[in-house]
């Protein structure tokens, strides 16, 4: 009896999911109908910069402060193969996806040596110095100015219309999401996930932890990269900005408002932060700090499933079944937490948030 | 020989100022477990106060050496006691994301208020001139900057080695529960410790006024700087968070002398080659870092 029902909710929430996606995936195609097309693309880039780092931090359990490295990185060389070797826009992404990827792996081997919080602070900093030696290295990356009149070249053709632009865009991001999906959903993401929660007992099961970790941060980065990339080719322009630490905040906003560990949460609250912040562009108001501060702060005190969180645990109150419920996932818990009188105040303050 | 001496005392003078604000970030996250992103926003506060201050009241600079630390870590104790505190029991990155927001919003405030251009702030006259060392002749003002900030790390150092307090406040940094189970309400100690790391990011920022350009980003990078000063003197340790601060002060400067490109990296190289060599840090306990 209770394995057909079993089966049933799952057929059904199987059935709600491909509905979920078929309307998202229409929802995507009709998007610079709906908004102004460069925005559109924002979106999409912006979309797949929080997911991989909600890839990271929602499933491995490592936060990475220093994305804007990997963004900025392939952005920059995405730029560069385009202007400088002429080479097609989506190879020119590709080619700064590999960069950033590249780029991770020394990062990647020494940040893994820390945990929890101290992992956060060493990306964070790795990525200032990568902006440090762009900000330096101006014959290369154009310093102050940055990188400007990117072509959009793609088999003889001159992609200047953003409609078509987009649609490119999407494809490419999509690849990217799916790629993400893939890899949380599999056996690899399976390890990753039990690394947050024990990674003493995994390192018992015989896996190498270390190199999961650096795996992770690697495929994370080079998710980014691609993020970066089509930015890049969408704004035309490089700018110091897109390495600043200001960026990694952005996307960390992103994330953290969709949901983490949801991965299509990140699409929810990048959509929402980029269209947030255009409106408050065009309405002449200068708070975009204020504003990301706001996100953060509100979000972590009041909803810290995000958003996605959020309508799941309502849909699964409404349902009466909590089987699913993202906001019961233990919150993702460095190894690092040094023994304190956290543990016992967990279960007592968590409830009355609630 | 005359560069080397001025870098070195350049070196001094900044590393003092990471100094003062390492030792705050070190006693905060050890009592609190918070990584307080928003460290060097309270420093340009801090800064900013003594602006603020002279600008409406006249108040010189002596009286906002006082003031200014007092009134923002009052302020801080209510954001911790309001906001910081509800998210203690948590893993700390969520903290840390919570004071990344804050000091978003305190810099956006202060931007839109005061702009991007420095805002100009007077020596103290008693100060003003340069004193003469022989070969070198260096500002009065940044010698006793230079020799105040040695003073109060030392002073923080004393208090919180050779005093019951500090005995309390060590204790509780290192564990916890067991100090609470000698009877000791670390909940309640809480407070004095963040607001006397606060004081000190603020003092800081007050110092720092006559002598760097006071706008909305100062404390945007050095908080940064202050992360790798952290976990290249080791992952709870007072000492060692002191030591890195000059160590990392004394070789950017240097590095500004004779290398002006790797000025701004050279704190983040040291950083990588501390990881890769003893990920703890210099002083930090092995299993800190883990």
């Amino acid at each position: 009896m209770i394995t057909v029902r079993l089966v049933q909710s799952a057929r059904r929430n199987q059935t709600a999911g491909w509905a979920l996606l078929g309307a998202g995936a229409l929802l995507a195609l009709m998007l610079p109908w709906l908004v102004y097309p460069p925005i559109a693309v924002d979106i999409l880039a912006w979309a797949l910069f929080a997911m991989s780092i909600d890839i990271l931090f929602g499933y491995a359990g490592m936060l990475s402060f220093g994305h804007a490295a990997f963004w900025g990185v392939s952005a920059y060389a995405t730029g560069l193969a385009a202007i400088e070797l002429g080479v097609p826009f989506p190879l020119a992404i590709l080619v700064g996806a590999v960069s950033a990827a590249l780029v991770a792996v020394p990062i990647g081997l020494v940040a893994v040596r820390t945990h929890g919080i101290y992992f956060t602070m060493v990306t964070l900093a790795f990525a200032q110095l990568i902006y440090y030696i762009a900000n330096r290295w101006s014959s290369l990356t154009g310093g102050e100015n940055g990188l400007q009149g990117i072509p959009r070249d793609f088999v003889g053709l001159e992609w200047s219309d953003p409609f078509v632009y987009y649609h490119a865009a999407l494809l490419i991001v999509a690849i990217g999401f799916w790629v993400a999906w893939r890899s949380v959903n599999s056996p690899t993401g399976q390890v990753l996930v039990a690394l947050r929660a024990n990674p003493a007992r995994v390192r018992a099961l015989g896996f190498s932890v270390e190199r999961y970790r650096v795996f992770a941060f690697v495929l994370s980065a080079f998710l980014a990269g691609i993020a970066g990339g089509v930015y890049a080719i969408g704004h035309r322009m490089v700018t110091l900005q897109d390495l600043y630490w200001t960026t990694s905040g952005e996307g960390i906003a992103m994330a953290v408002l969709g949901g983490t560990a949801t991965l299509f949460g990140s699409i929810v609250g990048a959509a929402l932060l980029v269209l947030l912040e255009d409106f408050l562009a065009t309405s002449g108001i200068e708070a975009t700090g204020s504003v990301t501060g706001a996100v953060f702060v509100l979000i972590l005190l009041f909803f810290r499933g995000g958003i996605w969180g959020a309508v799941s645990a309502a849909l699964a109150r409404l349902r009466g079944t909590s089987q699913d419920d993202v906001l019961e996932r233990p919150p993702p818990t460095g190894p690092a937490v040094p023994p304190s009188n956290a543990a016992e105040e967990a279960t007592t303050q968590g409830s009355d948030v609630k | 020989m005359t560069t080397f001496l001025q870098a070195s005392l350049n070196g001094l003078v900044s590393g003092g100022f990471y100094a003062l604000l390492a030792i705050g970030l070190a006693v905060i996250y050890g009592m609190l477990r918070v990584a307080n992103f928003a460290h060097g926003a309270v420093y340009m506060l801090g800064a900013f106060g003594a602006v603020i201050l002279y600008d409406m009241f006249g108040t010189p600079f002596w009286a906002a050496l006082v003031v200014v630390p007092v009134v923002i870590a009052a302020g801080g104790v209510v954001v911790e006691r309001t906001l910081i505190r509800r998210l203690v029991p948590l893993d700390p990155v969520y903290n840390f994301l919570l004071t990344f927001g804050l000091a978003l919003i305190i810099q956006d405030l202060v931007r839109l208020n005061y702009g991007v251009v420095g805002q100009p702030y007077a020596k103290p006259a008693a100060l003003e001139g340069r004193i003469n060392f022989g070969p070198l002749e260096y500002p009065t003002y940044q010698f006793v900057v230079l020799i105040a900030s040695i003073a109060l790390t030392c002073g923080v150092w004393l208090a919180l080695n050779k005093t019951k307090v500090g005995m309390v406040v060590r204790a509780a940094t290192e564990r916890p529960s067991l100090t609470e189970a000698f009877g000791v309400n670390v909940n309640v100690w809480m407070i004095p410790v963040f607001a006397f790391g606060v004081a000190l990011a603020a003092l800081a920022g007050v110092m720092a006024a006559p002598m760097r350009s006071v706008n909305s980003a100062m404390g945007a990078d050095i908080v940064i700087i202050l992360f790798a000063v952290i976990i290249i003197g080791g992952m709870g340790s007072v000492l060692g968070a002191v030591l890195a601060a000059y160590l990392v002060g004394f070789l950017q400067e240097l590095a500004q002398m004779y290398v002006p490109a790797a000025a701004g990296a050279t704190t983040f190289i040291l950083m990588a080659v501390v990881l890769a060599v003893r990920p703890s840090g210099l002083l930090g306990r092995q299993e800190a870092a883990r």
